[in-house]
């Protein structure tokens, strides 16, 4: 932990060391500085504060108080009850479809340069997709029931 | 520079045509699957089976008019190639999809689990596998080995409600992804030696990074580059090796292979692994030629000389062909004998890249296209051997099977005979040029694998006798008689006549088969000089997928 | 004709991201080395199917970082869309096997791969 942030808050080397090119003349490494900064503060802060609640604290036990907060109504049944299936089915699918769009991005950035053909290919890749989606739709994938 | 572009890539678009139609009919499958009522999904195997017989043709014309006459076309940024290489492979998962389509019809109805996304999902997997033959980019390589391989998984979990099936689908899939990893990682270390994922480039790449001296930073004391290459290689390695099912990582095959629908087991056995040979060939062969024997050392400077592939999968291949058939002989499921049969044959497949000449590369292509054939032949008999409260999967159902069936029975023993290599059929043929490739490389430690090879395919005729003598000698045990199905006969016959063919006139496929193993790129490698060949310097890269690449056996003057 | 920063780059002469001056490529390929490696481990020690699922994409996501740092210091993109296609393979598979478990919790209540026999030499 020391040494790392001892690497991490050693300062640039004076001018006249390698001679860096161009623009960049201090490496990014030394904008993590207040990162560091915000770091210890984030640490400190909550042992700070529980500490010194701790320290003044007077602890009563209650049955009401040890209860599950459940926005403020008695809790029914267990908490750690299982989840229906569906919950899966429903992320399964939004796992799948969502990533999809991840070739949307690459595309439209330089979509003028790859003209029709690149519109071409991007619906035809949309409407296997949507294939795919009509498949999962009549199915019945997509209802809770 | 954009009308360029977009000629450049319609013609791209012509190049995969085979695929875009079968991608085409595999969207239609999925479609037709939820409009179609309960009783009418059959009809959604026949429009695949249309698919894959437009993809055909389609291929066809691709070759009369682009491939055979002159040099290999690449497409889509280098990414595709279209060589005989990848003609011969397409053609071999196209006939091994209408196969395994047609034996399925009637085994699903029989299992009641006749749907469309079935078809579909093996559609897809033609596609991905047809990518893996014709890629020669890492990227377009994993992709369409992740498409295959994704499609497969859940093809083998199929039944949905059979224990056995759930189970095999299970490991199938984590130990498959857990070598999707491995194969990526070792991708990654290829890339960041030689900077590209271009299989051409790589392999332009490759004698400056195999040198004893490669070191790009000028450290004073450069680390051994080469063992980082040699890693990147064996995970490379290791991941195809999961995928082709060969012996240190074969144990996810006969778990796989019995609980699997018997239609899946089929085209996994032929499909997926002709699939991933095609795609070590294209790693192995044009990515990483280099590797192939030893790399030399600096004596000089103490830098010992390291081993390449040729030694790990010289050593991998003996110990598949012996794991393989020794295991074979014990099962007494015909689903899992042949599992472990299937072990073997890819370490047979695998004597053809050690051989590294043109008979061996020739044997490597030749024998997959034999053993789709005859191997699906093997699991038509078994999947006719399903019947109303008969799995048909133990060799006991086999039992006098030759009363019942004549007919049957006489294919099911030219299927193993042929399996086991014996002259008049097409089996013969492949084991022989796989053969005869490592003897003409007079290297003694080669062979002396061809000799193991050899006997160890005697041994593997002692467990396919076992069935012909089930079928012939024993009386029967189960009386209720076998019926074989229209599609299922078709495609029965249409396998044996097949082998046979092959076995007797082989000389129009090996003429075939010789355009794809002569494929520029592939280069060959001599045996003789490789033990003490000289460091090359840096070749000038290769014209991708040119005439006069580099070959190696020419280019040496004969001793 | 790929678009890649630099087209003119031979892995002799790679060329120096001034980023990987302080933080150097090593300690990237260290890492990812490290994160494979409890992955790979993880996919043998663990018995659970969906933790060694979890370790399975651990091991893709170690080979993720490897591509993005590698494709950092040539400044090449070739790398980043390799790390596309492997997050979406991933997603697929993740999808697959989350089905393919499920079936197997159906039929059986259990995802101790240990329990999971039905199928011995």
């Amino acid at each position: 932990m020391t040494v790392l942030l001892a690497l991490l808050l050693q300062t640039p080397p004076r001018a006249g060391g390698p001679p860096s090119p161009g623009p960049v003349a201090t490496p990014p490494i030394y904008g993590y500085i207040p990162i560091v900064i915000f770091f210890l503060i984030a640490v400190l802060l909550p042992v700070v504060l529980l500490g010194v609640s701790r320290l003044v604290q007077r602890q009563v036990f209650e049955r009401e108080k040890l209860m599950p907060y459940e926005c403020g109504v008695d809790p029914i049944g267990d908490a750690r009850d299982r989840f229906s299936v569906r919950f899966y089915i429903v992320a399964m699918l939004f796992l799948v479809f969502d990533v999809e769009t991840i070739f949307l991005f690459p595309w439209a950035v330089i979509y003028d340069r790859l003209a029709v053909f690149g519109l071409v290919e991007m619906l035809l890749f949309i409407g296997i997709l949507v294939v795919g989606y009509y498949y999962a739709w009549q199915k019945g994938a997509l209802e809770w029931a | 520079m954009q009308t360029d572009f977009q000629t450049i890539a319609t013609q791209a678009m012509q190049f995969i045509m085979p695929e875009g139609i079968l991608t085409l009919f595999a969207c239609a499958a999925l479609v037709l699957d939820v409009m179609l009522p309960r009783d009418r999904k059959r009809f959604v195997a026949w429009v695949s089976l249309l698919g894959v017989g437009l993809a055909f043709a389609s291929l066809w014309i691709l070759y009369t008019s682009i491939v055979s006459k002159g040099t290999p076309r690449t497409a889509f940024f280098d990414m595709i190639v279209l060589d005989s290489y990848a003609v011969v492979f397409k053609s071999i998962f196209l006939i091994g999809a209408a196969l395994s389509i047609l034996l399925s019809i009637k085994y699903l109805e029989i299992e009641g689990e006749q749907r469309g996304e079935y078809y579909g999902l093996i559609l897809f997997s033609v596609i991905g596998m047809m990518f893996m033959a014709s890629s020669v980019d890492l990227l377009a390589l994993f992709i369409s080995l992740e498409l295959m391989a994704v499609s497969v998984y859940i093809l083998v979990g199929y039944f949905r409600r059979d224990k056995k099936s759930n189970e095999a689908s299970m490991k199938y899939f984590l130990l498959g992804a857990f070598s999707s990893g491995v194969l990526l990682y070792g991708i990654s270390m290829v890339y960041g030696l030689t900077g590209s994922t271009n299989l051409a480039k790589i392999a332009a790449a490759l004698p400056i990074v195999a040198s004893a001296n490669f070191n790009p930073f000028g450290a004073a004391a450069p680390p051994d580059m080469r063992y980082l290459l040699l890693m990147s290689m064996i995970l490379m390695a290791a991941g195809m090796f999961f995928k082709v099912a060969a012996v240190p990582f074969h144990m996810w095959a006969p778990d796989a292979y019995e609980g699997a629908p018997t239609s899946i087991t089929a085209f996994m056995s032929v499909g997926v692994k002709a699939a991933s040979f095609a795609m070590f060939g294209r790693l192995f062969l044009y990515g990483l030629p280099d590797l192939r024997g030893s790399l030399a050392g600096d004596p000089a400077s103490g830098i010992p000389s390291l081993p390449g592939w040729a030694l790990l999968l010289g050593i991998v291949s003996a110990i598949t062909i012996v794991w393989g058939n020794l295991g074979a002989l014990t099962q007494n499921n015909t689903k899992r004998l042949l599992a472990y049969s299937s072990i073997s044959h890819a370490g047979y497949v695998l004597l053809g890249l050690i051989a590294g000449n043109q008979t061996g590369y020739t044997g490597f292509v030749i024998y997959l296209f034999i053993y789709t054939i005859m191997n699906l032949g093997v699991f038509g008999c078994i999947i006719a051997l399903r019947r109303r409260g008969i799995v048909g999967d133990r060799m006991e159902d086999l039992n006098g099977l030759m009363k019942k069936a004549p007919g049957l029975t006489v294919m099911m023993t030219i299927f193993l005979l042929s399996l086991g290599g014996i002259p008049p059929t097409a089996g013969f043929i492949g084991k022989f040029y796989l053969f005869a490739g490592l003897i003409e490389t007079g290297n003694p430690w080669l062979v002396r694998l061809a000799i193991l090879a050899v006997l160890m395919s005697v041994v593997s005729l002692y467990y396919y006798i076992r069935f012909i003598r089930a079928m012939y000698i024993e009386g029967e045990t189960e009386p209720q008689p076998v019926t074989l199905a229209p599609s299922l006969r078709v495609a029965l016959v249409a396998a044996a006549i097949l082998v046979i063919y092959i076995g007797v006139f082989p000389q129009r496929l090996i003429d075939l088969t010789q355009k794809a193993a002569t494929s520029p790129g592939l280069k060959t490698y001599s045996y003789q000089q490789g033990a003490t060949k000289p460091a090359e310097p840096a070749t000038p890269p290769p014209a991708r997928g040119m005439p006069g690449e580099r070959d190696r056996q020419t280019a040496t003057p004969p001793r | 004709m790929r678009i890649s920063n630099c087209e003119s780059r031979n892995s002799q002469s790679a060329i120096r991201n001034p980023q990987f001056v302080m933080v150097p490529l090593s300690w990237y390929l260290g890492l990812s080395a490290l994160l494979f490696t409890i992955g790979a481990v993880g996919v043998f020690i663990k018995r659970n199917a969906i933790t060694i699922f979890l370790c399975i994409e651990l091991m893709l996501n170690a080979v993720n970082l490897t591509f993005v740092s590698l494709s950092g210091f040539f400044g090449d993109v070739g790398g980043q869309l390799f790390v596309f296609i492997v997050m979406t393979v991933a997603a697929a598979e993740a999808a697959v096997g989350l089905a393919i478990i499920i079936s197997i919790f159906r039929n059986r209540e259990s995802l101790n791969v240990d329990e999971v026999d039905t199928l011995k030499l």
